[in-house]
């Protein structure tokens, strides 16, 4: 705490220097109080995905001896990675997290839609506390819901299927990404909606022909969104699913790959690199949507 | 389209319900419940490993969302400057919020590793330390380890949305500002903070709420150990739940977190609306 306000009390050029008062602030200056600190935050962040690298194509050699330069690798190995993509079901698991990420978000989505515009447009009676209740909803965290939802799903029998997990994904997809597209529909002109229901247009043609093709940046980020969600769950996937066929990525390493007290840490960074690749990439083709859909959810 | 609606909220509400009743009962994995009341919460009460449990979690959440708020407010302002590559900055920077926690998690398990730590070697390398820390096999050492990996995946988010609301307060305050001679330090003191207040309020609790419910970091680095040092309140309802059947001793665990997390809510929704009429905003 300390350390951080004596730096912004270093720094507050901070805010001051964007607003074109920027010469009067000399350059060494702003190498000490700007680059440094920022280039000591990206090290930082970025540092476990580097290990993470580093370690996929490390031999077990190098990577068990305390000499040498730990940073580098010198005989770049693909063993790791053969290991893990024949010798355990990793391509299993990478195959069911994609079906049911893609699967819980369009389902996700497609609620959301319906439900948000209800609550945007039709204005029945307490739509405000339905908008309001679908944000309280949005805050109710996993970790307090999986054991009610463990007993439902051991009552459908639905127990160790990728049903159970695409059933109840969305049960906090759905209210986020209402909340989202509730700030996205509210945005539409209302008079264009009005000018279509004088032409005779129905409400279910309304929402596809006028609202749906004005919202698309919204439908992008929530879908972003709702897919990294889905893909980055972690204690549902843990407590309803137990055979190794049906498992996600994030369970399936950390409970397959880890045996009793040999790790097998090149194979495990590799799963892990894997596994955060296909978001990581995704993530990196719609940043945009993403830090907006992000803020956007906040700002509301 | 009111259907949606409707069926959302039961389908919500349900588990919510059906997970405070469960509280109230005996049940066991393959077996219903009778109904025991508060057996459940005076049992807990009792229990040392839950009060240690909500010690932790307290502990885990106030020292990491502190820090949190601090770093990621520092990093706002900077990403908030004039830079070559901004964009790209700001990509890269949310890359821990993005990866599945669980993944990230197993990293930092590998350099938190007892004999070949990445962080002991370079530590003892530079001659600090002579022998290897056992980040989590010591109970503080271990608190602080999993605070730090979880400070590494805050931090973004933070850093994220605060620039956002810092992109909205128009540069004219600051000029206004330094033309009235204010110093930089006052500039953001009396210009930046108050009109980032309202988002600060929410950004900390979401922040504080993902901290308390957390639960992946702490499964994956050391499933509460050593000596239940770790366990959350998440972790421990999971574990007693799950692996040690008794769900309905799990539930109780994961409904005695709700008043807290409700507390959290409360406190920055009131803390909101006041800024907001202090800034002279009406009723919205």
């Amino acid at each position: 705490m300390s350390e951080s306000t004596a730096a912004q009390r270093d720094a507050p050029p901070a805010t001051a220097d964007s607003q074109g008062m920027n010469y009067l602030v000399s350059l060494p200056r702003r190498i000490v109080t700007v680059y440094v600190p920022l280039g000591a935050f990206l090290v930082v962040l970025l540092f476990p995905f580097y290990w993470m690298i580093v370690t996929t194509f490390k031999p077990n050699e190098e990577l068990l001896s305390r000499e040498g330069n730990p940073f580098w690798v010198k005989n770049p190995t693909f063993a790791h990675i053969r290991k893990l993509l024949f010798d355990t079901s990793y391509p299993d698991w990478l195959w069911n997290t994609i079906l049911i990420s893609v699967v819980a978000t369009f389902v996700s989505i497609a609620c959301s839609v319906l439900a948000a515009y209800a609550i945007e447009r039709l204005r029945f009676k307490g739509s405000r506390y339905v908008g309001m209740s679908i944000f309280l909803a949005y805050l109710v965290p996993p970790s307090i819901l999986f054991i009610p939802l463990a007993q439902i799903i051991y009552q459908l029998q639905l127990f160790d299927t990728r049903l159970a997990l695409i059933l109840t994904y969305p049960t906090f997809l759905i209210p986020f990404c209402t909340w989202l597209l509730m700030g996205y529909f509210k945005s539409i002109p209302f008079e264009l909606e009005e000018c279509a229901l004088i032409d005779g247009a129905s409400r279910w043609q309304i929402l596809t022909k006028i609202v749906l093709p004005l919202a698309v940046p919204g439908l992008i980020s929530a879908g972003i969104f709702a897919f990294t969600l889905s893909w980055n769950e972690f204690i549902y996937a843990l407590t309803f699913v137990s055979s190794s066929e049906v498992k996600t990525v994030p369970v399936g390493v950390i409970t397959e790959l880890v045996e009793g007290d040999v790790y097998h840490w090149g194979a495990l960074m590799a799963g892990a690199l894997f596994g955060s690749l296909p978001v990581a990439v995704l993530y990196s083709f719609f940043v945009e949507y993403y830090v907006s859909g992000l803020t956007g959810a906040v700002k509301e | 389209m009111l259907p949606a609606a409707v069926l959302l909220l039961v389908f919500l509400t349900y588990p919510l319900g059906l997970g405070t009743w469960l509280g109230f009962t005996d049940t066991k994995i393959g077996r219903g419940g009778e109904w025991v009341g508060l057996e459940n919460y005076a049992f807990l009460w009792g229990d040392s490993v839950t009060r240690l449990a909500l010690f932790n979690t307290i502990f885990y959440t106030a020292i990491a969302s502190v820090i949190k708020f601090a770093l990621g407010l520092w990093l706002a302002l900077l990403l908030n400057k004039h830079l070559p590559f901004k964009a790209f900055f700001r990509a890269v920077v949310l890359l821990p919020f993005i990866v599945p926690t669980a993944l990230s998690a197993i990293a930092f398990w590998w350099i938190y590793d007892s004999q070949f730590s990445i962080l002991s070697w370079g530590l003892v390398k530079l001659g600090l330390i002579d022998r290897y820390i056992d980040f989590l096999g010591e109970p503080w050492n271990a608190r602080l380890a999993t605070i730090a990996a979880n400070i590494w995946r805050g931090v973004p988010f933070v850093a994220i949305t605060l620039l956002a609301g810092l992109q909205t307060i128009s540069p004219s305050y600051y000029e206004a500002a330094s033309l009235d001679g204010a110093s930089p330090w006052q500039q953001f003191r009396h210009v930046t903070l108050p009109l980032l207040t309202p988002i600060i309020a929410v950004v900390m609790t979401f922040s504080v709420l993902f901290t308390f419910t957390d639960f992946q970091l702490i499964y994956v680095l050391t499933r509460g150990g050593p000596l239940n040092a770790t366990h959350l309140m998440a972790t421990l309802s999971f574990q007693r739940a799950i692996p040690g059947g008794a769900l309905g001793e799990g539930a109780a665990i994961a409904t005695a977190m709700v008043p807290f997390l409700l507390a959290a809510i409360l406190v920055s929704y009131f803390g909101l609306q006041r800024r907001a009429w202090q800034q002279g905003g009406g009723d919205k």
